[in-house]
């Protein structure tokens, strides 16, 4: 599984950081939201993988911790799952009102010339 | 202590978060009301921040200093979110909401009327920045980092127009993908030491495991390079003279304080973990601070030569304040003493409001009758954004007599203090610094004295870029002297006003910009007393030493 997931993680940020050095507004948000794909699951690892542990203890009696996950991570991955969802929506908005005042999907709102 | 008393602190985020969100009920056209909300929630948070201000005088300096502590939902220690507030926190606190009130007093002069819920997201930055400040928590941090950006875009775009929009682009972008890397270097502290508290973090750093430890540096590196970007360090600021020349007036004066963000949590985070008894780690990044540092002042100098119009000069002038403070963050952290980094908190204070009022003479500077005023109406009107206001008719009520007089006063004022020339506030910073930096032994000759000749070069190149837009301004235009509206001015003179208050108090600011950095030198004590803070309901738990064992894996 760690071999699936860090291949996962850096196919994700690989893509997402190629997309976000290039020149068309929709390529850079592609690319913003690959690589917050691969920052979740950089989190979400960072609680250590473990197959079939719950996050959650249930009430009462001993418990024993290390049969279950740390539920830490997995709050961080909301809340950052959260933010980054709104902010590229609000990415999103920027990008459109840019396409149209200036008339190109350019990032620099000109094209270059050739 | 009070009920009352006892939850100030959380006051500066609260109140300018039920201001904004009130605000938010009420349409564009009750404006009056909405200024008038937005003021007093500044001036609240003025008030709330010297009183904390007050209150945290003789924090941290010794073991049982009276810090102040607001455990969040009564949790303990390292498992609830803590909001600390020290010297250095209520400083910035209170330099946030002296910057706060000039420039909501200038928008109301015509920038409010420029766009939608523009005093919404006002408040909302001013929330982000006074939680980035009090928090002591990282993943908290990241939260409070996200909530000033967001303002931040919206603020950014306020007022439309081509240029802002991709000058806002290009802010948006770059911050998003920090706001990345800040994620993944806080989740790689969280793997390795199994906490996110500060002053948790500063007790473990010394006992990481050798094997452990590169992969620290790196998450803390990757941390790093989202706060250089906020703090606009050399490699990382080309978007920063673009946007805040691009931002409106009050907007700009506002971002003043943002680097000043970045800064902070750059000072704050180094000298917690990496100070001197941090083991295998002390001083870890001094050398990679001093020499951004002196890439940035070097950077900016350049830019400050080479600018044409005073507000892209403006934000150059910004870049060498950051450049300056981070710079001596390096140098005291390689242990260059107290007395330096005092000279820099005073001289972060002295530019930062000298920056900020900078940013609001510009429009009044360069208006020629109607030039921008007519600039201004025709984007305006090309976004549907100026609806009539029958209720909030445009002043040109009071105009200033004198027009040029007061605007060439107040802008050799800010020459003086930027530049670094006697008598006013900027010269006593750099001269604490110089002589600081001139008596440590303990620091590699060459930098400090190259550290040294960057800081007067950069006073220099500063003085002859603002004194060739004067003479422009002042001396070689022909015609009419524009007419300012009382509102644009009072804000300028407010912010002078704070300056000479800092200039002629020098030597009790600058003894408690002494005390803060003895006491960021102590991170012992922040650590210890953050463990300390006595619960609300359990009364004082002294839990700290059994945490310590517990949770280091």
């Amino acid at each position: 599984m760690e071999y699936v997931m860090s291949a996962a993680i850096g196919i994700l940020s690989a893509s997402g950081i190629w997309l976000l050095l290039r020149p068309r507004t929709f390529q850079v948000i592609i690319g913003l939201c690959l690589l917050s794909y691969a920052v979740n699951l950089f989190i979400f690892s960072m609680g250590r993988l473990r197959p079939g542990a719950p996050p959650v203890i249930p009430k009462g009696g001993f418990v024993d911790a290390t049969a279950y996950a740390d539920p830490l991570p997995q709050a961080l991955v909301l809340t950052a799952i959260v933010i980054s969802f709104a902010t590229t929506a609000l990415f999103l908005v920027v990008m459109i009102a840019s396409r149209g005042s200036t008339g190109t999907d350019h990032v620099d709102g000109q094209e270059r010339e050739q | 202590m009070s009920e009352v008393n006892e939850h100030l602190i959380i006051a500066p985020i609260l109140i300018p978060f039920i201001a904004g969100a009130v605000m938010l009920l009420y349409d564009d056209r009750q404006r009056k009301a909405k200024m008038w909300l937005s003021l007093l929630s500044a001036a609240a948070l003025l008030f709330v921040s010297i009183e904390l201000l007050d209150r945290s005088k003789d924090a941290g300096l010794s073991d049982s200093g009276a810090m102040g502590f607001y455990l969040l939902g009564d949790w303990m220690a390292p498992w609830g979110i803590v909001l600390v507030i020290d010297r250095l926190a209520a400083m910035m606190l209170v330099l946030t909401s002296l910057l706060a009130i000039p420039s909501l007093i200038y928008a109301t002069a015509g920038w409010q009327r420029q766009g939608q819920h523009f005093h919404s997201l006002f408040q909302f930055l001013l929330m982000g920045l006074n939680g980035a400040f009090l928090t002591g928590d990282l993943f908290n941090l990241f939260v409070f980092f996200e909530v000033l950006l967001a303002a931040s875009y919206g603020l950014m775009l306020h007022g439309s127009g081509q240029l802002r929009i991709r000058a806002g682009l290009h802010y948006i972008a770059i911050n998003l993908a920090a706001s990345l890397l800040f994620l993944l270097g806080v989740s790689l502290i969280y793997g390795i030491t199994g906490t996110l508290n500060m002053a948790h973090l500063a007790n473990l750093v010394s006992s990481i495991s050798e094997a452990d430890r590169p992969l620290f540096h790196a998450a803390i590196a990757l941390l790093s390079v989202a706060f250089l970007v906020k703090a606009g360090s050399w490699p990382l600021s080309f978007w920063l003279p673009t946007t805040y020349m691009a931002a409106a007036a009050p907007v700009g004066a506002m971002f003043a304080i943002m680097t000043k963000v970045g800064v902070y949590v750059i000072l704050r985070l180094s000298m917690l973990f990496f100070g001197q008894g941090a083991g295998p780690s002390a001083g870890f990044g001094a050398e990679v601070l001093i020499f951004l540092g002196m890439a940035t002042i070097l950077f900016g100098l350049i830019g400050v030569l080479s600018s044409q119009g005073l507000g892209r000069m403006a934000a150059f002038l910004v870049l060498i304040s950051s450049g300056t403070v981070l710079g001596v963050t390096g140098f005291a952290q390689a242990g260059g003493g107290q007395a330096m980094l005092a000279g820099a908190l005073y001289y972060l204070m002295g530019s930062t409001l000298a920056t900020g009022a900078l940013f609001l003479l510009i429009e009044p500077m360069s208006r020629e009758d109607g030039g921008i005023a007519a600039m201004l109406a025709l984007t305006a009107d090309a976004y549907g954004l100026d609806e009539p206001d029958l209720d909030d008719p445009e002043p040109p009520g009071f105009v200033i007599p004198g027009t040029m007089t007061v605007l060439g006063v107040s802008f050799v004022f800010c020459v003086l203090v930027l530049a670094g020339m006697p008598p006013l506030a900027g010269f006593v910073g750099k001269v604490a610094m110089i002589s600081a930096l001139l008596d440590a032994t303990s620091l590699p000759t060459n930098l400090a004295w190259g550290f040294v000749a960057l800081l007067i070069l950069s006073g220099f190149a500063t003085l002859i870029g603002l004194a060739r837009i004067g003479v422009q301004t002042f001396w070689a235009s022909e015609g009419m002297a524009p007419r300012v509206p009382a509102l644009e001015v009072a804000p300028v003179v407010a912010l002078m006003v704070m300056v000479l208050l800092l200039t002629f108090k020098a030597q009790v600011s600058l003894r408690y910009m002494e005390e803060t950095a003895a006491a960021l030198n102590m991170p012992r004590s922040y650590a210890y007393g953050v463990f300390s803070a006595p619960r609300a309901a359990h009364g004082p738990d002294t839990a700290g030493d059994e945490v310590e064992t517990e949770d280091s894996e």
